[in-house]
């Protein structure tokens, strides 16, 4: 307990780091989901590829991404540029095969409903489909947000420093306590993201209150099932 | 295009293809605790998420369980272990198991949820026991999302892994981290592209192990959904269940 009374700007400083390294990906991947999730719907051939772009994108671990992005992107190996690209291709793998489903949900006869009475395709898409793809939608963004903020850590052994910094330190040093002090902060920040979540579904879902077992039965599924 | 012929050059040289960090040996090392991560945790996790499922019993427990268990920063909790209960092999396997446990849990869950209740009321109905119900019914049919969820466990097993050569045990994760200090990027990309490597061949390999699980009758009806549904229509939807009119 001392040591984090000694150590709480540190500790505030790559706290901070972390959140703002969290944040990008989970936003950009998505709102880039979103067309792409639109798509995988629209055409049996789209849907195929995307789909298995994402599966095969998310089974590449991290720490190699890391490492292969910056021969790609002719980024510096130590650049958190590196990070940020990485986590916001896992965060769009995931959240691509929850988008298309949500989207694909949505039932055919509403959809003809809003054509019917004159909405164009763009206005249907983000006055109908969106609105009632909501619930899942939210659902697979939680469990992208986790994932991120835990797979931020990682970015540490390369030099792109947050919370995980107390991990490497740490086990330099055989000192537990900052290792705890990673772990619950990396913990607290994704619980936050979380909360922060909830509540703008709340928010911008309101009719769900009601009906939120649902869409909580159908995020356990799909995240068994998505890969 | 330097940075790969570096790679390549690295990845051909023969002096990395023989000694104990030798690519063969840091390969072997990757399979070997990976597997045998898997095996303890596939031994755990597989009877409590096929209990649950069939049951439906600490389905409130395991639920929000797994969820937690996915916040917790793998690197984190594997330096915890290290630290905790010193070197060795044991620390990091412990914490790799704990990890791969949620993916397992609810794969086989959701798995034996997603069989239709009518299903199970049919074969209760004529004569089946619990045990007859689970392991000729639920399980068959629960079998792709079961395989799905060891395929999920598995790549996080072996990207996790990678992470934890960070402990000096071995593994191809070691050349990422031999690279580093002395800035060989021909090095750290050669491990890279081996990791990477390795992770899509055993994904694709569960894939085909997916496809062979997928019962014949299933595939008949509705192959598609096995993977793209994530919700079974509603029950009172169908005609010839309504009461007569």
């Amino acid at each position: 307990m001392n040591w984090l009374a000694d150590n709480w700007q540190q500790v505030l400083d790559y706290g901070l780091a972390h959140v703002l390294l969290s944040i990008p990906p989970i936003v950009l991947g998505f709102v880039i989901s979103l067309p792409l999730g639109w798509l995988a719907n629209r055409y049996r051939l789209s849907r195929g590829v995307l789909l298995t772009a994402g599966g095969i994108l998310y089974a590449v671990p991290s720490l190699p991404l890391f490492v292969l992005l910056p021969s790609l992107l002719g980024t510096k190996i130590l650049s958190p540029i590196n990070v940020e690209v990485a986590l916001t291709l896992y965060a769009l793998a995931l959240m691509l095969r929850t988008t298309a489903d949500a989207l694909g949900s949505v039932s055919g006869d509403v959809k003809l409903s809003a054509t019917a009475i004159g909405y164009g395709v763009w206005r249907r898409f983000a006055g109908v489909e969106l609105p009632l793809a909501g619930p899942v939608l939210l659902a697979g963004l939680r469990v992208v947000s986790v994932s991120t903020v835990s797979l931020v850590t990682v970015g540490s052994v390369i030099g792109v420093n947050s919370l995980g910094f107390f991990f490497l330190d740490g086990y330099q040093r055989s000192f537990y306590t900052e290792v705890w002090v990673g772990i619950i902060g990396t913990v607290l920040i994704a619980l936050v993201f979380d909360g922060l979540l909830v509540a703008a579904g709340r928010l911008l879902l309101p009719w769900t209150r009601a009906s939120g077992e649902r869409a909580r039965r159908v995020s356990t599924r799909s995240r068994a099932v998505l890969r | 295009m330097n940075s790969y012929s570096g790679a390549l050059a690295w990845l051909l040289s023969a002096a990395n293809w023989s000694g104990p960090d030798g690519i063969p040996s840091r390969l072997g090392q990757h399979l070997g605790y990976s597997g045998l991560t898997l095996i303890i945790a596939i031994v755990i996790a597989i009877p409590v998420g096929l209990y649950v499922g069939h049951t439906g019993r600490g389905r409130s427990f395991v639920v929000p369980l797994t969820g937690a268990l996915r916040a917790l920063p793998t690197l984190g909790i594997v330096i915890l272990l290290a630290l905790w209960l010193g070197i060795g092999l044991t620390p990091p396997l412990i914490a790799l198991v704990i990890l791969a446990i949620p993916p397992l849990l609810a794969g086989a869950y959701a798995g034996l949820e997603s069989v239709d209740p009518e299903t199970v009321d049919a074969a209760r109905s004529i004569g089946f026991t619990s045990w007859d119900v689970l392991w000729r019914v639920e399980m068959p049919l629960a079998l792709p999302l079961i395989v799905g969820g060891i395929r999920s466990a598995c790549l996080q097993v072996v990207a996790t892994w990678t992470v934890a050569a960070y402990l000096p045990l071995g593994g191809l994760g070691r050349f990422l981290y031999d690279g580093l200090p002395i800035r060989d990027y021909a090095e750290m990309l050669g491990g890279s592209i081996l990791v990477i490597v390795l992770a899509l061949v055993l994904d694709g390999v569960f894939a085909l192990a997916q496809r062979a699980a997928t019962p014949r009758g299933v595939i008949a009806g509705r192959i598609s959904d096995i993977r793209t549904t994530t919700q079974s229509p509603d029950r009172k939807d169908r005609p010839w269940l309504a009461p007569e009119a």
